[in-house]
């Protein structure tokens, strides 16, 4: 499992600023250790889709955010990543909640599509499963960065 | 007059473009972001470096890429144009506004009652719905609404300096049968000058 303080930790030594997120019951563990952290700050959307246009904006505008939703939050997200990834060509980073994916034989339909549905809007991707992945989550993370694209962390998850 | 709403409603419209003037008139510094209508109106009428033409956009989603500029940059005034179709596809976005307590963003919403984009299909709820009340409800610190271009005119200044966030919403003339969104030159160069007038402060 990814925890709140390492997560934390992670996104503050890659320069995160803010944090555009809608939770699930995995993600929203973390949710203590990233509001208590002064260098992040915090920002609740409604729906997923919008989460990518708010962090669009921060990020013409000087800040480096990061997107945190649900794979469900992912497929809601289409038009809005569209947007900003492809009309706009800005190198968004996202850290997406992977339902199901350590739940052997699922067949929830989310754990079904998410990577599919990420191949499809030509996205890098690396799965992280617990702690000990955060290292090579920042790698990927500079990687996007030294390349000017997009990427995604995807965070495995049991129920989501 | 914080957090109430203060109606001037009734059947009336104002012409777009005069309204937008006004605006013009008072922006002084401020980053605008237009998209649709907006865009096609105010690019007519103003070449600053810190216009950002959200176009081509997501539909509704103008309002947050304002919060993120507003956020980001928190020493300069933003506005962020909508209209009334794209705010219907995005209400919750007036919380988001709301819970991300800008101090200096304001939220303009042009309200005619049509998709004027796809050629004047009435929207949802037009005649019944009620933007201010919804961006009152949402918790905007400031809400105003005008139909009246005169009235406009009057109280525009002292809206613009209402507590942050703030919704405005004008009751606006469709365009009419001439409407076509504007062709702009490739977002990659648009997108690369505003962000150089940022920089340059």
């Amino acid at each position: 499992m990814v925890t709140g303080p390492r997560i934390a930790e992670t996104l503050c030594q890659l320069g995160v600023t803010d944090v555009v997120w809608l939770p699930d019951s995995l993600l929203g563990t973390w949710e203590t250790a990233l509001a208590a952290e002064p260098r992040l700050r915090l920002l609740r959307v409604c729906r997923e889709g919008e989460a990518w246009a708010l962090a669009a904006g921060l990020l013409i505008g000087g800040r480096r955010p990061l997107v945190v939703v649900q794979c469900t939050g992912l497929f809601e997200s289409g038009d809005a990543l569209r947007n900003v990834l492809f009309d706009w060509r800005l190198p968004m980073w996202a850290l997406v909640g992977y339902r199901s994916y350590l739940l052997a034989g699922s067949t929830d339909t989310a754990r079904r599509f998410t990577e599919p549905v990420l191949a499809a809007w030509g996205l890098d991707t690396l799965l992280v499963e617990s702690d000990d992945g955060l290292e090579r989550l920042a790698g990927f993370f500079r990687s996007c960065q030294a390349d000017g694209k997009p990427g995604v962390g995807l965070i495995a998850e049991g129920r989501g | 007059m914080n957090s109430e709403k203060w109606k001037v409603k009734s059947e009336k419209r104002m012409p777009l473009i005069a309204a937008l003037e006004v605006l013009l008139a008072l922006r002084r510094g401020r980053i605008v972001v237009t998209t649709m209508g907006a865009t096609r109106e105010w690019a007519r009428l103003s070449h600053d470096p810190l216009d950002f033409h959200y176009l081509p956009s997501a539909m509704g989603h103008a309002p947050l890429l304002g919060l993120g500029l507003a956020l980001a940059q928190p020493a300069r005034e933003v506005i962020a144009f909508n209209g009334d179709g794209g705010m219907l596809m995005g209400l919750g976005g007036l919380v988001t506004i709301a819970a991300a307590r800008p101090a200096n963003y304001t939220l303009i919403v042009l309200e005619n009652g049509i998709y004027e984009v796809t050629g004047g299909q009435t929207t949802a709820g037009s005649g019944t719905v009620d933007f201010a009340a919804m961006g009152l409800a949402a918790g905007l610190t400031s809400v105003r609404e005008f139909d009246d271009l005169d009235t406009w005119r009057q109280f525009a200044a002292e809206c613009l300096a209402m507590p942050s966030p703030r919704m405005i919403v004008l009751h606006v003339e469709p365009v009419g049968s001439n409407y076509q969104l504007p062709t702009l030159e490739p977002a990659a160069g648009r997108l690369e000058r505003f962000c150089a007038a940022l920089a340059a402060g």
